[in-house]
């Protein structure tokens, strides 16, 4: 009976104890920094020389990433621990969806873009 | 192994321990709730992908119209940002109050939460009827409808979440933080920070790279 009890409690994140929720007002407030930051990082990027021009766009992609990634460990809890397996592979394939319509889309459309004929090329007919 | 020892195993392990991996039995209600809820909420993750595409593909359409750079205000945009930022961090101490079984502390989180929120779709409409009013509309380019569907449709989200967070916190008052109302209030706890996570999207597409330096 222990062996059974023991087992169960070793499936615990480490350091958490029974019965108390994973977040605290630090965690949520070590959070807010952190989003603020990259939210401020953000908007100097994009408004100032700071990066190489033709960098910006993936500078905004990467704080982007940044800032969700400290939403999902600070504000939803995704964390390494055994009580988020099913919630993180969710969330893996539902980022491999969203992945895929995006790049995807963007791809054939820029394809289809210029493969295209310009609009000035294109024959007239009489009406 | 006996069928009694089994019997005994089976009662010794608490439900609310139960890892929902087979060990201890089912997982507790709240687990399994908070999982079906993750799944709704990634299936709207995934409706907001197919705009966001439909965003990235027709940014530059704009039929002649005015562009991103021309019609957008960073100002408002940083203020609407934070304003959901920092709701989203009272709308976390307040669940977390509920779950301490704090009900004042509660309560004055989720007032703070809708203020901001509320602030949030304040200035968002603004910008909205703003547009309109010097005819970019949705109806005046590719550009412009995606950008009003995509930035629309997470505006009616928050509404929405508003709407549900007058309704979860009257359901507070009348029934007290009882495990049924803490289990909402997980919910849609994960529905807010969501949408927070979307807006980091659509500030860092539609408006940081339409109008960099």
């Amino acid at each position: 009976m222990t062996d059974a009890h023991e087992h169960v409690f070793d499936d615990r994140t480490p350091g958490v104890e029974e019965h108390e929720p994973t977040a605290s007002y630090l965690s949520y407030t070590v959070g807010l920094g952190l989003a603020i930051l990259a939210t401020i990082a953000s908007f100097v990027v994009s408004q100032t020389d700071l990066l190489w021009a033709p960098g910006i766009p993936v500078g905004l992609i990467v704080l982007a990433f940044a800032q969700i990634g400290v939403h999902l460990v600070f504000f939803l809890h995704l964390g390494s621990g055994s009580d988020s397996t099913n919630n993180i592979l969710a969330l893996a394939f539902g980022v491999l969806v969203v992945f895929l319509v995006i790049t995807g889309s963007i791809w054939i459309m820029n394809n289809l873009n210029s493969n295209m004929m310009p609009m000035s090329a294109l024959p007239t007919f009489p009406v | 192994m006996t069928i009694a020892t089994l019997e005994r195993a089976s009662i010794a392990v608490p439900t609310e321990l139960a890892r929902g991996r087979g060990g201890g039995g089912p997982a507790s209600k709240r687990v399994v709730v908070a999982y079906g809820f993750w799944i709704f909420i990634l299936s709207d993750m995934v409706m907001f992908s197919a705009l966001f595409a439909a965003y990235a593909v027709l940014r530059d359409n704009t039929a002649g119209g005015p562009t991103g750079a021309e019609l957008f205000d960073l100002r408002k945009v940083f203020i609407e940002t934070m304003c959901l930022l920092l709701s989203s961090y009272t709308c976390g101490l307040g669940a977390l109050s509920a779950e301490r079984r704090q009900p004042a502390r509660f309560l004055i989180f989720a007032v703070l939460t809708f203020v901001l929120g509320a602030a949030f779709l304040f200035i968002e409409v603004s910008e909205f009827a703003g547009m309109v009013a010097q005819g970019a509309g949705p109806s005046r380019s590719a550009f412009l409808s995606a950008f009003f569907t995509l930035v629309g449709t997470h505006g009616i989200h928050v509404a929405g979440g508003l709407l549900a967070l007058v309704y979860l916190a009257a359901q507070a008052i009348a029934k007290g933080l009882r495990p049924a109302v803490l289990r909402r209030l997980l919910c849609w706890s994960l529905f807010w920070h969501a949408l927070d996570i979307v807006w980091v999207g659509v500030f860092t597409l539609v408006y940081l790279m339409g109008d960099y330096h």
